[in-house]
């Protein structure tokens, strides 16, 4: 992490990096899309509809993690200053964003057929929107001020205070009655981890396309924090007066 | 240490007070709005009734976040702000006090309002009391949390709006809860579920939110 300090050492690394994340994305997107649409079983209630599941499921899961890994990169920021981690949190935003709203939307594409709505306020959907609505807030907070430094801490405190909702998010399907599906990965049982509720033969393309997911975001956040260091350069020549 | 937050508590009731207009002004938002109900949906008793719970709720949400503005931004434009950073006592302390103003001059007659208003939107009686505990559980929490957003905002440019999109979203568990106490009365049920959850959601905001709302100051007066 204190080598990736120095922009000049991070672009390196990136610029190597970069492709090899996509490529990454992209195989495992195909073998994900390749397992998921064509060579696993249809589910016994639902049949070929829960073939969205290997959309909406990594997509919400990385929703969780990019805020995650914001509200880290914030306490990067403002407890050891590293010069690098507000352009990460900047960065991470609108992917967060954009991973939240596709699992909102493939949620209510699946939620139609299902449950026959799209849309329903029970407290898993309502808590992913509160997440989307964070993201939204810290993506006006840091673009909000003339100084950009003062954008960034601002965002980084907003980042940490928003943590509260990720244990509410995860959660929400055990401690209240809702009509979204219960914990069938991560579980708890009399406390302790219980097995999967999902076979096998569906965890696969399900982790595979969360892997693709992950490498993309990778392959993202370094591609737009490479844009925000250039953004920071062209402030620095204008003020040179360049 | 008390001193202190009593001094710092005492100024601002006293200011707004003598500037009577701008916390006089959240209550007229209040009451202009919810007159907005009637006049939109029609006259009808029974609709408003349904409403008038979760109407008379977001109308004091909504009055609460209007009126944030006046919390940190006039000392902030002064610098009273930095020299309540610099303060050797915990700028928790002198955060909580500010809160505790604000919440006095804005929360309380909010609360003293609302019986008014739920009577203008037909509130069925049995909602009046659950109505004014969860109120008075719930400014509370709203102005700690409105707190946060106020501090992240300042030297913002569109700042009241930047402050309500930053502070909606966390103030959902207050609005839910407070209406679900005054529905559950309604319908003949348990109350006291959604108010202790009202008051739970108190006690970590009392905790947590004057410490994120000093960590915000900090970073806008450096």
């Amino acid at each position: 992490m204190h080598r990736l300090a120095n922009p000049a050492t991070f672009l390196r690394y990136a610029n190597l990096l970069t492709p090899w994340f996509l490529a990454g994305a992209a195989l495992l997107g195909l073998l994900g899309l390749w397992f998921g649409l064509l060579d696993s079983p249809p589910d016994y209630q639902q049949g070929d509809s829960v073939r969205i599941m290997y959309v909406h499921v990594p997509a919400a899961y990385m929703g969780l993690a990019v805020y995650l890994a914001m509200a880290v990169a914030s306490a990067m920021f403002l407890i050891w200053k590293h010069p690098l981690a507000d352009a990460m949190a900047r960065a991470a935003a609108p992917i967060g964003a954009g991973f939240t709203l596709v699992c909102l939307v493939t949620g209510g594409l699946w939620g139609k057929p299902m449950w026959g709505a799209y849309w329903v306020w029970d407290a898993r959907l309502t808590s992913m929107l509160v997440l989307f609505f964070l993201y939204l807030g810290h993506i006006a907070l840091t673009s909000a001020f003339d100084d950009p430094n003062r954008g960034s801490r601002a965002g980084a405190v907003l980042a940490l205070v928003g943590i509260v909702n990720l244990p509410i998010i995860k959660f929400s399907v055990d401690w209240w009655n809702t009509l979204h599906q219960p914990a069938s990965i991560l579980r708890f049982q009399d406390g302790q981890i219980a097995a999967p509720t999902i076979p096998a033969e569906m965890l696969l393309p399900l982790f595979l396309m969360l892997g693709c997911f992950k490498l993309l975001f990778l392959a993202l956040a370094v591609w737009r924090v490479r844009g925000e260091l250039a953004q920071a350069k062209l402030r620095n020549l204008a003020m040179d007066g360049r | 240490m008390s001193r202190a937050f009593l001094a710092l508590y005492a100024r601002d009731v006293r200011l707004a007070l003598r500037q009577g207009a701008d916390a006089t002004m959240a209550l007229a938002f209040f009451l202009i709005a919810a007159a907005l109900f009637p006049l939109g949906l029609g006259p009808s008793l029974d609709t408003l009734g349904r409403i008038a719970p979760g109407v008379v709720w977001v109308l004091a949400l909504l009055s609460v976040i209007l009126s944030l503005d006046r919390l940190f931004q006039a000392d902030h434009e002064d610098g009273t702000l930095e020299l309540i950073a610099l303060n050797p006592h915990p700028l928790f302390l002198l955060v909580l006090a500010k809160v505790a103003a604000h919440w006095t001059t804005t929360g309380l007659p909010l609360i003293l309002l609302s019986p008014a208003i739920a009577l203008m939107l037909n509130l069925n009686e049995a909602g009046y009391l659950p109505l004014i505990i969860g109120l008075l559980l719930g400014t509370p929490s709203l102005s700690l949390i409105g707190a946060i957003g106020a501090a992240l905002s300042l030297g913002a440019r569109r700042a009241g709006v930047l402050t309500a999109l930053l502070v909606l979203p966390l103030t959902v568990p207050v609005l839910i809860f407070g209406v679900g106490a005054v529905e559950a009365a309604i319908l003949g049920l348990a109350v006291a579920p959604h108010l202790a959850l009202q008051g739970a959601v108190l006690a970590g905001a009392l905790v947590l939110a004057p410490w994120a709302a000093g960590a915000a100051i900090r970073q806008a007066v450096q």
